[in-house]
């Protein structure tokens, strides 16, 4: 199982490596939200997908899963969506003040305004 | 009481809390942040001589015994950091008073620069790695919004690019987590740092050290992962650029520093080899951008790199001696980068341009300024009565004694470049004819100028007191050099 979802993960983070590196800024917005569902998956992963209940203690079961990385997980999702929010919204402010979403054309020299 | 240790993060958060609710009125916000910014001092000061008299602090958060719950760590280095951190953010406050503007002000400037001081003291502070990772996103976090406050052009561009970078290397950071987590399975730094060494010396080891190499080399600012800090310290405004260039990228070399020190020793030929070459070039690629620009804020952003490069080969190196010299010239560097760049800011204020080409003859209308930027450019490149130069000749003569002559050798031609680059400054701008300026009427610079003179001053008395500041910052060095200290002060057994 962990080996399925490492090429599931190495696929992820081809698609957010290829998408980053395009031009268009919506696509690499995208892309680094796909990058943090492959590091996300990766931390349920390396924290092991042994079978077990889920980590409540009412389940009275024999093992349970490790709730460690969930922790984690939710931390780092939270923390990812605030700034994709963030990033989303200077997206919008940079389109709407400069009229463009091209990378290439977003180079500008030294402090030109 | 250990409590102390948790002063210097709830004092800036709980001020930037207060700060949010008083928004609009500027008075009462600009009150609040100077009572809270030099509380945080005063409970630094405390800490600090707490930590000289009794050793490393630990505090054990809710009370879970150590590899369980987050324990805070504050030993000599942290402190001395926090320290630093707290002194500059006050210089800064009182800069910002005078420079940043109604507008920025109105929109929640002082609460984003509480949380950032928050962010940069919990990184120095914790003790546990997925900590160390919520902290930094605390503190990346509010430099998103003090860097892209105010909205310019140039500012949204940057921004944009800064976010990309930082999101990226944060994504690594957490797959670093996730990787060592796998093979050492716990996440308290003192925790980790026991079992890699009951493991003794592995493969996957390596590859998680030369990733979090990747990681703190983006935050910061390590040779071929420099790339983004120049265009985004060109954009915000001065004492905005202070903070970042004094704290940020000092951040990620702590945390190299604590990671190489505490974790990473079982192969210490390939790591701290790489990193030894890492930072030498990290030397020779900031000293050729110092000298290349005519613009005074490039001129010293660049020297940020070359200063990472210094502190760096002094972990590289990984003696005693060479480790002393990094945290002295570490906060050496923190308050000279804080002081020159609120200098530039108040140079490009009253010239009216960043263009060396079209600056001159300065010192006849600001005597004060000339000579403050001429004693600040001097500490920087490291003259001997002031700051720069103790740090500097440990980890020049640690460098030799390992048989590195030529990594030694670029360390000081260096200062030299880094000389020439902030007297072409100084030459350009102060000395020769004066030129016509935009303002014809002289700028009130006296107000201004109290930020940097404080600093100046600062790094001028930790050049002169070199003798007694050594004992305390050696001691620091041993908890770095020596992880057993760390360990057994964190695991208690």
């Amino acid at each position: 199982m962990e080996i399925l979802m490492s090429f599931l993960i190495g696929i992820i983070f081809m698609s957010a490596t290829y998408l980053m590196l395009s031009k268009s800024l919506l696509r690499i917005i995208v892309g680094t939200g796909l990058l943090s569902h492959g590091v996300h998956l990766l931390l349920l992963t390396m924290g092991g997908l042994k079978k077990g209940a889920a980590p409540l203690l009412g389940q009275h079961a024999e093992a349970y899963t490790d709730p460690l990385p969930q922790a984690l997980i939710l931390t780092a999702i939270v923390i990812a969506f605030g700034i994709t929010a963030l990033f989303l919204v200077v997206a919008y402010r940079t389109y709407q003040e400069l009229g463009s979403d091209n990378m290439e054309l977003m180079r500008g020299k030294e402090g030109n305004e | 009481m250990n409590s102390l240790i948790t002063l210097p993060l709830l004092i800036p958060f709980f001020t930037a809390i207060i700060l949010v609710f008083f928004a609009k009125n500027i008075p009462v916000q600009r009150w609040i942040s100077t009572i809270g910014s030099i509380s945080t001092i005063i409970a630094a000061v405390f800490l600090a001589i707490t930590v000289y008299t009794d050793g490393i602090q630990t505090m054990n958060l809710g009370n879970w015994e150590a590899p369980f719950g987050i324990t805070l760590v504050s030993d000599m280095t942290s402190i001395l950091l926090v320290l630093t951190t707290s002194l500059i953010a006050f210089v800064c406050l009182l800069y910002s008073f005078r420079s940043i503007g109604k507008e920025r002000e109105e929109f929640y400037y002082y609460p984003s620069f509480f949380f950032l001081v928050l962010g940069v003291n919990g990184a120095f502070t914790t003790g546990d790695i997925f900590n160390l990772f919520v902290f930094f996103e605390v503190m990346l976090m509010a430099s998103y919004v003090l860097l892209v406050l105010g909205g310019t052009k140039i500012q949204l561009r940057e921004t944009i690019k800064y976010l990309l970078v930082n999101i990226i290397s944060s994504g690594l950071f957490v797959m670093g987590v996730a990787y060592l987590y796998s093979v050492v399975g716990t996440l308290n730094m003192a925790h980790i740092s026991l079992r890699l060494h009951e493991m003794g010396q592995s493969g996957i080891v390596t590859v998680i050290a030369v990733l979090f190499l990747i990681v703190f080399g983006i935050k910061g600012a390590l040779f071929p992962l420099y790339f983004w800090l120049p265009g985004a310290y060109y954009a915000p405004p001065a004492p905005v650029m202070a903070m970042f260039g004094a704290l940020l990228t000092k951040v990620g070399i702590y945390s190299i520093a604590r990671t190489y020190t505490l974790f990473f020793t079982q192969d210490v030929g390939y790591t701290h080899g790489l990193l030894e070459i890492l930072a030498i070039f990290t030397i020779i690629l900031g000293a050729i951008g110092a000298i290349a620009y005519s613009d005074v804020k490039k001129i010293i952003i660049y020297n940020i790199i070359v200063a990472v490069g210094v502190i760096l080969f002094g972990v590289a190196t990984f003696t005693p001696e060479s480790l002393t010299g990094s945290v002295f010239y570490l906060i050496h560097d923190m308050i000279i980068k804080a002081a020159l760049f609120l200098l530039i800011g108040i140079i490009i204020k009253v010239a009216g341009t960043s263009n060396l080409k079209e600056m001159g003859g300065l010192i006849h209308r600001y005597p004060g300024l000339g000579w403050t930027f001429f004693i600040a450019a001097l500490a920087l490149s490291g003259i001997p009565p002031l700051s720069g130069f103790m740090g500097k000749i440990l980890i020049v003569r640690a460098g030799i004694d390992a048989g590195n002559y030529w990594g030694s050798g670029i360390v000081l031609l260096s200062s030299l470049f880094v000389l020439f680059s902030v007297m072409k400054i100084f030459i350009n701008g102060f000395w020769g004819e004066a030129r016509e300026y935009k303002q014809q009427e002289k700028v009130p610079v006296k107000w201004l100028l109290t930020a940097p003179v404080i600093l100046t001053i600062c790094a001028v008395l930790y050049g002169l007191g070199t003798e007694a500041l050594y004992p305390i910052i050696s001691t620091a060095a041993e908890t770095l050099s020596n992880p057993e200290i760390y360990i057994n002060a964190v695991l208690k057994e």
